[in-house]
């Protein structure tokens, strides 16, 4: 069973077990324009919960992607290295940035519901 | 974020139509001016290069200068050659300040019989640009704005084509001729001319006809409207300067590498502002010099980048940088030292903490394609 939840950055974590997948939500990708280029976490990499993990760039500007969640990185989407424009085309699916290990499962409770995250772009 | 609802911001004719278009409006240079269309940066910068793109570029300076002799009164504040531009011809130039700087790029064009000289000059700048040229030529010529006119931009392969349906006859012009003509019925005028390196007019129009000429382009099937931002990525294949990015007071005509817009009589004579000191820099050189740059990954750097050697120690700044939607690649303007000037240099370009490598490379980064005179 997996839970997706969202951070107030536009990020968002579908949680497996012990292993998070994160990604950009689709409004960020539409606010972000057509994305030409991902800079992604290596694999053993440990980031913190809000931490900053990757970058993301469209024509326009480079923007920050944080960790939703705390733990070791475990792989990076080896697919947007050639084909960047996936994470305009598939946001929340095979646009996905990067996969970690959680290390404070707690942490979730913190990151909001797809309702509340949905309620909280609506108010942008 | 942007704040679109900033009271101070002004608005071209064309407003109406770049929401009704969908525009994302952005602040740009005290106007509210869209950045991109529904359709994105990306697809909209292809566009202008295979098709034709309609760009507002109605925030510009617009202006005539009259008096007996108005264009040897600009070369008082430009080291371009005005007086020898024939009639019916746009030059480019650069507007100096008493110490040799940038202080603005413009155009300039002698219409056909007319004596008064059209000009176009930077939107942030324009206030400023004019006040300084009524000031400098007192008594020798008179300044009249014209912002209240508006300026349209028709860009990419098509828009020869196009444009002649509207204003037949007009693809006769070449690159860098200027006509008073018609336009969708609308009085214009017209020079063959941009800033996107490609084939392309720009039209110049009493604000209450912008809204319907500009609509009677975009009902052409070839013709799509164009944000700022492809504006910029346009410009900097085409490697133009952007003038407050890679141009401005702080830097000379020589450094800039823009020493050919500075007229051969011009030069002989030396009777522009701080003349000596820049004809100086011509023949001892200058510390630093305006380069492309072309990052060897994907990854692109953005206006403020440091550049360095291969040492690591800082040789220059990026001042305008990103990705080019033709190119398919990262690409950046800058200035370096100049003993890494040359084409082929390699550099590195710290991005993040991390020495990116790349190379000064030749511009334009996509070559132009202007209709010149055969």
């Amino acid at each position: 069973m997996s839970e997706v939840r969202f951070t107030d950055q536009h990020e968002w974590v579908r949680i497996d077990g012990d292993t998070a997948t994160i990604g950009i939500t689709k409004y960020a990708a539409e606010q972000l324009g057509d994305v030409v280029y991902v800079e992604l976490p290596e694999a053993g990499r440990k980031v913190g919960q809000g931490g900053e993990a990757a970058v993301v760039e469209s024509v326009k500007a480079a923007s920050e992607v944080y960790a939703p969640i705390g733990g070791e990185v475990t792989a990076a989407n080896p697919a947007l290295g050639e084909d960047p424009a996936k994470v305009n085309a598939d946001p929340e699916g095979e646009g996905w940035f990067f996969k970690l290990k959680i290390a404070n499962a707690g942490e979730v409770a913190k990151l909001m519901t797809k309702a509340q995250y949905d309620a909280f772009v609506k108010g942008l | 974020m942007t704040d679109t609802a900033n009271e101070n911001l002004q608005r071209t004719p064309l407003y109406a139509l770049h929401l009704e278009l969908g525009g994302k409006m952005v602040p740009f240079a005290g106007y509210e001016m869209p950045v991109q269309y529904p359709t994105g940066i990306l697809k909209e910068h292809l566009h202008a290069r295979e098709k034709a793109g309609l760009f507002d570029v109605s925030h510009m300076g617009q202006a005539f200068l009259a008096g007996d002799n108005p264009g040897k009164a600009l070369e008082r504040v430009t080291p371009a050659d005005v007086q020898s531009l024939k009639d019916g011809m746009q030059r480019y130039g650069l507007l100096l300040n008493d110490s040799g700087t940038i202080k603005d790029d413009f155009m300039f064009s002698r219409l056909a019989g007319e004596r008064d000289m059209y000009l176009v000059v930077n939107a942030g700048t324009k206030d400023g640009d004019y006040k300084y040229i009524a000031d400098r030529l007192k008594g020798a010529a008179t300044v009249t704005t014209r912002f209240d006119r508006a300026l349209l931009a028709l860009q990419g392969p098509m828009a020869g084509k196009v444009l002649d349906r509207v204003s037949p006859g007009i693809d006769k012009l070449t690159f860098m001729k200027v006509v008073r003509a018609t336009v969708a019925n609308a009085p214009a005028i017209v020079s063959r001319s941009g800033y996107t390196g490609e084939d392309g007019f720009e039209i110049s129009i009493e604000g209450k006809d912008a809204e319907r000429v500009a609509r009677a382009l975009l009902k052409e099937p070839e013709v799509a409207p164009i944000g700022l931002g492809a504006r910029d990525s346009l410009r900097l294949e085409a490697g133009l300067c952007l003038y407050g990015h890679d141009i401005d007071e702080t830097t000379d005509p020589v450094e800039a590498s823009l020493v050919w817009s500075i007229g051969k009589r011009r030069k002989m004579d030396k009777d522009f502002p701080a003349a000596e000191k820049i004809m100086d820099a011509v023949f001892t050189g200058t510390k630093r010099k305006r380069i492309g740059i072309l990052p060897v990954g994907k990854a692109p750097a953005r206006e403020g980048t440091e550049i360095a050697d291969k040492n690591g120690r800082v040789i220059g700044k990026i001042t305008s940088g990103g990705f080019g939607p033709s190119l398919n690649g990262p690409m950046a303007m800058g200035y370096v030292e100049t003993a890494f000037a040359n084409d082929g240099t390699e550099i590195d370009l710290m991005v993040r903490g991390k020495a990116l490598p790349a190379r000064v490379a030749p511009m334009p980064f996509v070559p132009h394609r202007y209709r010149r005179p055969v």
